[in-house]
């Protein structure tokens, strides 16, 4: 193991969202925030209760969600994408690090910022909406492997894009709808039965429901499916990286 | 383990590589570079000869063959192999925003060694770059982007260097400064292989050459054996009286005429033996036989430009 060279590559990634912070920090910060403003404090208010707990509060784990799977594929893609597109990955690849030392620093470092940027909004949440916690473990957890998951794919969607529209094309057109039909506004069983159905097809719904039952102990499924699915899509975007690897599949013709 | 710790730096053996479209970019490669020596690979566009280099770099993967750096084998004991290298790529890659100092110091980590502030100082200043250190990469001109990249791939302390084309689009001034940089490396004790299709680059820098063509190693010789072996001398002698045709007692010589019967040319191999009664000495007993007054002489060797054209021409 390699490690200075992976502690190396995941600071200077890191360095370089803060030279960027603006972009990089405050604005996924902020758009997160007005959710809480508009729909927690303005509009929450005069919506029911969700499954007993006030609306704002009860947004709130889908809200981080939504801004967690946004942050780790566009920090993971862009990381490696834009190397590939300047050419400075010839360093990378010539440098004597195994694969999975170049993914250790690279997708490290997208979901140590998807999960900073985690706790700020958790934070700054607690200043519109009041919300309990009430498997704090079991939230990092989440945190740590929906980070972790969505890195990989977009580390994933880096490496195989070819150009900008392609890079965007993932995140804007499936995370962002999947997200938002998610259960992230509302709990699956106020869906018609047809569309209950059709909505545990989407994986988003899994990670939102896990997530929500960490903070609420309320879930549309179980929590144990929750965890299973995530390690599923985990263990799915480990067996795309090795095949990129093992065929070389953009990186090493 | 490691085969072969001599006097060889980078073997290579039995290398091709057929890119996914069923395009064969290098044909069975042989090739070894001596510790310490300056190799440039010559050939026109498209040749592989960064092909070769990036096999070599752990880049692309070859189909066939292997290479061993320092006797490890690059593919098995990439870690070994690559610690060993310095890559200068030809493109002008670079991170726009970030400093000149941290790329080059990026550079060491990746290739994990400690840091050391004195070593990135040493090679900064050796490279005329220090005052330069706290600049972004997009204020530099190419001249000083090509010595980062100069700086990125010494910064590990690597034992030998791959320079791809290192004075492309380079003055000449600058060009004449980068061999300086060249040389003090070499003698440093890093082995150098550069590739060029400046024929005068190669003259000026390599011990020996290899000249690759469509994807084969058509030649790898010294420098000096190089010139000798395909390079003509030409004696030109000039005369004080001008004469309309060759004088038949030196027609052995093969000799021509030229600037309308002031000169005779005389093309000859210097290295061949000369007891049949031909070359220089005899040539120029004949003359005096023949009373032929020559005013000025002077003799020329065939560049490696010309050598290169030829051998370029020959296989096609």
């Amino acid at each position: 193991m390699n490690l200075e060279s992976v502690k190396t590559l995941y600071r200077a990634e890191m360095a370089r969202s803060l030279r960027t912070v603006l972009q990089s920090i405050v604005s996924p910060v902020l758009s997160t925030s007005l959710y809480f403003v508009v729909f927690g404090a303005a509009i929450g208010t005069r919506i029911s209760e969700v499954d007993g707990i006030s609306y704002g509060a009860f947004i709130v784990p889908g809200l981080i969600m939504l801004m967690l799977l946004t942050q780790s594929v566009s920090n993971a893609s862009f990381g490696i994408f834009f190397p590939r597109f300047s050419g400075t990955v010839y360093e990378v690849l010539s440098a004597p690090m195994s694969y999975w030392e170049v993914v250790a620093g690279y997708v490290g470092a997208a979901a140590s910022k998807s999960l900073i940027l985690g706790i700020i909004v958790l934070i700054t949440a607690r200043l519109f909406v009041p919300y309990t916690i009430a498997h704090p473990l079991m939230m990092a957890l989440f945190l740590v492997l929906t980070a972790t998951t969505f890195s990989l794919l977009g580390f994933i969607i880096g490496i195989w894009a070819d150009g900008f529209e392609k890079l965007q094309l993932v995140p804007l057109l499936v995370i962002t709808p999947l997200t938002f039909l998610g259960g992230t506004f509302y709990s699956i069983d106020m869906l018609p039965p047809f569309w209950q159905a059709v909505t545990l097809a989407n994986p988003v719904v899994y990670l939102v429901s896990g997530f929500r039952w960490s903070f609420y102990g309320i879930s549309d499924v179980s929590p144990l499916l929750s965890l299973g699915m995530i390690v599923l899509f985990l263990a799915a975007a480990l067996a795309v990286v090795a095949w990129i690897f093992r065929t070389g599949y953009r990186l090493k013709p | 383990m490691s085969e072969a710790r001599d006097s060889t730096a980078i073997r290579v053996e039995g290398l091709g590589k057929t890119f996914a479209g069923g395009f064969e970019a290098l044909k069975d490669i042989n090739l070894e570079i001596r510790r310490g020596e300056i190799f440039a690979l010559l050939g026109p566009n498209g040749a592989g000869k960064t092909t070769l280099i990036s096999v070599i770099c752990g880049l692309v993967n070859p189909s066939r063959g292997r290479v061993l750096v320092d006797g490890y084998d690059n593919v098995r004991q990439f870690r070994e192999a690559r610690a060993r290298i310095g890559l200068v790529p030809q493109e002008l890659t670079n991170d726009a925003f970030i400093k000149v100092w941290d790329t080059v110091s990026f550079s060491r980590g990746l290739f994990g060694k400690p840091r050391d502030p004195a070593h990135i100082e040493k090679v900064l200043r050796s490279l005329s770059l220090w005052e330069k250190r706290n600049n972004r990469m997009i204020t530099l001109s190419g001249g000083m982007k090509r010595r980062v990249l100069i700086a990125k791939a010494l910064a590990h302390e690597p034992e030998i260097l791959f320079l791809d084309e290192p004075t492309a689009g380079v003055d000449v001034a600058l060009r004449r400064d980068m061999w300086e940089v060249v040389r003090a490396l070499r003698d440093s004790g890093v082995t150098i292989i550069l590739t060029t299709h400046y024929i005068e680059e190669a003259e000026e820098m390599a011990d020996r050459i290899g000249v690759i063509r469509s994807g084969e190693l058509v030649l790898v010789e010294g420098k000096q054996a190089l010139m000798q072996q395909l390079g003509r001398k030409e004696l030109t002698l000039h005369l004080r009286d001008p004469l309309a045709s060759v004088p038949e007692r030196l027609a052995r010589h093969r000799l021509t005429l030229a600037e309308e019967g002031h000169a005779l040319v005389y093309a000859y191999d210097a290295t061949a033996d000369e007891d049949d009664g031909t070359g220089i000495a005899g040539l120029l007993a004949d003359l005096e036989a023949a009373d032929i007054a020559v005013k000025d002489l002077y003799t020329r060797q065939s560049s490696l430009e010309e050598i290169f054209v030829n051998l370029v021409k020959e296989a096609t």
